[in-house]
């Protein structure tokens, strides 16, 4: 537990000693603002239209604002995660220091949590962020928490599982850049595979999108916790840590 | 305090350690030697449990480094090749999250980061960044940062590769330092450097265990035949090279006479001597032959030529031609 802390603590400190924290909450708060003002502006025509034809149709903040604005965001994540794991053990591999963790007494998958969490908490500061345009929500509207907090938990696990694969890919290279597009291509994919339901629906179409992070993120936008998709999510999670930790050990088998 | 046995490490093709085993005991400085990819590095990642072994056994401080790595891991403090630092990491911050890592408690962390700044002379860039330092800091807070949990025992990597000669000399001081207190295994293909720094020596070359002695015992053994270089002048100025050689020759205990340079007059022979040499003898024969005796020296054989003797001739090419560079 100790050592988590003290591997979670140095990633951590790293990421804010080089630009690229700042730089991805900055971007992350910027785009997610943008969507948000799209879709108050949406919002707040549809409202008036509404009144202006003197029919009330029933206007709901957590239908119309904070369910597609998590769909977005679960999106926009896709392009932030390589992003953030890409350099978390291509690094160490890169400058040596694979070799200080390696032979310090510590475990191998207290060093890949510590990272993991690194990257989790991260991205959770990210979503902190965004948080605050939902605060005007609470503010000037009467919108439902339970949704809002469902369809946030949804975004960590689902974020969980893609920073577990970017870690994983991570320890394949020496190379930054190389596991940032790689992890990139898988993120994409398993958000576009959900697009073959669009027009097959044979087994193979249904395992694909099954498989497509996206089709799970569904439930959680609406507000509803389903124990099936949490389950994919951390299914993936630990497949992804499970895969970093043999990794690393095949690491030293090979190296 | 270290025992190896039969270690062996295979790659998909090569091997690079073969059945290596020796020991080492407590408190000792061993150098170990070898022409660069002689399987140095991989001894020592295995030792550090950083490299599981293919077959055999190897203990640091009674615990197998397959069975019990933590525990070996605890007692080991290990300096790769490359200094293992965080470039956007401060001095003292760095050391600290090294002690941490190796399991120092939070408030020892801070008095032996005091301490091994102090011992390897790194105090004076404590708050610097790591990336911004030379060579020779590295080289030291790497060191500072092996020794930071006083560990038994002591792995370095070639600790004075690619420092400049007063930083070396700085960086063996500090190594002899710190033998009382750790037990030390240091690698290197400088030869002077094992003399100056180690009690004890093994060799190895393509994988295999060459030899394993003290130094002494080494530089003995491989003096078994002395040879002497002797500068021989002729009085009138000229002097004819056969006639001295057959005089040299006749001397008795003289094995071999060569000619090795008359550079700017001066003719120097090489005379490789057997049991009964009495350099008396030479020194008579060159006078009562009437030429100047100008010089009489032994050639003490450096660990230098024993490793060339131990790891043969492709070894000695490629020291020529690092000679060369």
């Amino acid at each position: 537990m100790r050592n988590i802390w003290i591997i979670w603590r140095k990633e951590w400190r790293s990421y804010f000693v080089s630009p690229i924290a700042y730089l991805l909450l900055t971007m992350f708060a910027l785009i997610f603002g943008f969507f948000f003002w799209n879709a108050l502006g949406y919002f707040v025509l549809m409202g008036m239209e509404s009144q202006m034809r003197g029919q009330m149709f029933p206007m709901n903040l957590n239908e119309e604002v904070i369910r597609p604005l998590l769909s977005n965001a679960s999106v926009i994540g896709l392009f932030f995660i390589p992003m953030i794991t890409m350099r978390l053990f291509a690094e160490e591999k890169r400058t040596g220091t694979i070799e200080l963790l390696a032979t310090s007494p510590v475990r191998d998958l207290e060093i890949i949590i510590g990272k993991w969490l690194a990257a989790m908490t991260l991205y959770a500061t990210m979503l902190l962020f965004t948080a605050l345009n939902f605060a005007f929500l609470f503010k000037y509207g009467n919108p439902d928490w339970k949704p809002l907090a469902i369809g946030y938990l949804g975004l960590l696990l689902q974020a969980g599982g893609l920073l577990a694969i970017g870690t994983f890919i991570s320890t394949l290279t020496r190379n930054q850049i190389i596991a940032g597009a790689a992890t990139f291509g898988v993120c994409l994919l398993l958000w576009v595979l959900e697009w073959v339901s669009g027009y097959e629906t044979a087994t193979w179409a249904k395992v694909l999108s099954y498989m497509s992070v996206i089709t799970h993120f569904e439930s959680f936008s609406k507000g509803v916790l389903d124990t099936k998709d949490a389950i994919f999510y951390l299914t993936v999670i630990f497949v992804g840590l499970f895969f970093t930790s043999r990794s690393m050990e095949s690491l030293r088998w090979r190296s | 305090m270290i025992t190896v046995k039969d270690l062996t490490k295979k790659y998909a093709r090569t091997i690079a350690v073969d059945h290596v085993s020796f020991e080492v005991q407590k408190g000792q400085i061993v150098g170990f030697l070898g022409p660069n990819g002689a399987g140095k590095t991989t001894t020592m990642r295995m030792l550090t449990c950083f490299l599981p072994p293919t077959s055999g056994s190897a203990t640091v401080a009674g615990f197998d480094v397959l069975e019990q790595p933590l525990e070996v891991k605890k007692r080991i403090g290990y300096l790769p090749e490359t200094p293992p630092l965080y470039p956007e990491m401060e001095t003292a911050e760095y050391l600290k999250f090294v002690g941490r890592l190796k399991g120092l408690s939070g408030s020892d962390v801070n008095k032996r980061v005091d301490y091994v700044c102090e011992r390897c002379a790194v105090a004076d860039v404590k708050t610097k960044l790591l990336g911004k330092l030379s060579k020779g800091y590295r080289q030291r807070v790497g060191l500072a940062q092996a020794i930071i949990h006083n560990p038994d025992v002591l792995i370095l990597d070639e600790p004075t590769a690619g420092l400049d000669p007063k930083q070396i000399n700085e960086t063996r001081e500090l190594i002899r330092g710190l033998a009382g207190d750790h037990t030390i295994i240091l690698s290197t293909h400088i030869l002077p450097e094992v003399e100056q720094t180690c009690q004890q020596v093994i060799i190895i070359n393509k994988g295999k265990l060459v030899a394993t002695d003290s130094v002494q015992n080494l530089q003995a053994r491989a003096r078994g035949a002395e040879s002497v270089l002797v500068e021989i002048a002729g009085r009138n100025g000229s002097l004819d090279l056969s006639v001295v050689q057959k005089k040299l020759e006749q001397i008795r205990g003289i094995s071999r006479v060569q000619y090795k340079t008359s550079h700017a007059n001066r003719n120097v022979f090489e005379i490789e001597s057997q049991k009964g040499f009495v350099r008396g003898d030479l020194a008579r024969a060159v006078v009562e032959a009437g030429w100047d005796l100008n010089e009489l020296r032994p050639a003490a054989m450096s660990l230098e030529e024993i490793f060339l003797q131990l790891t043969g001739e492709e070894a000695a090419q490629e020291v020529a031609a690092k000679g060369a560079n």
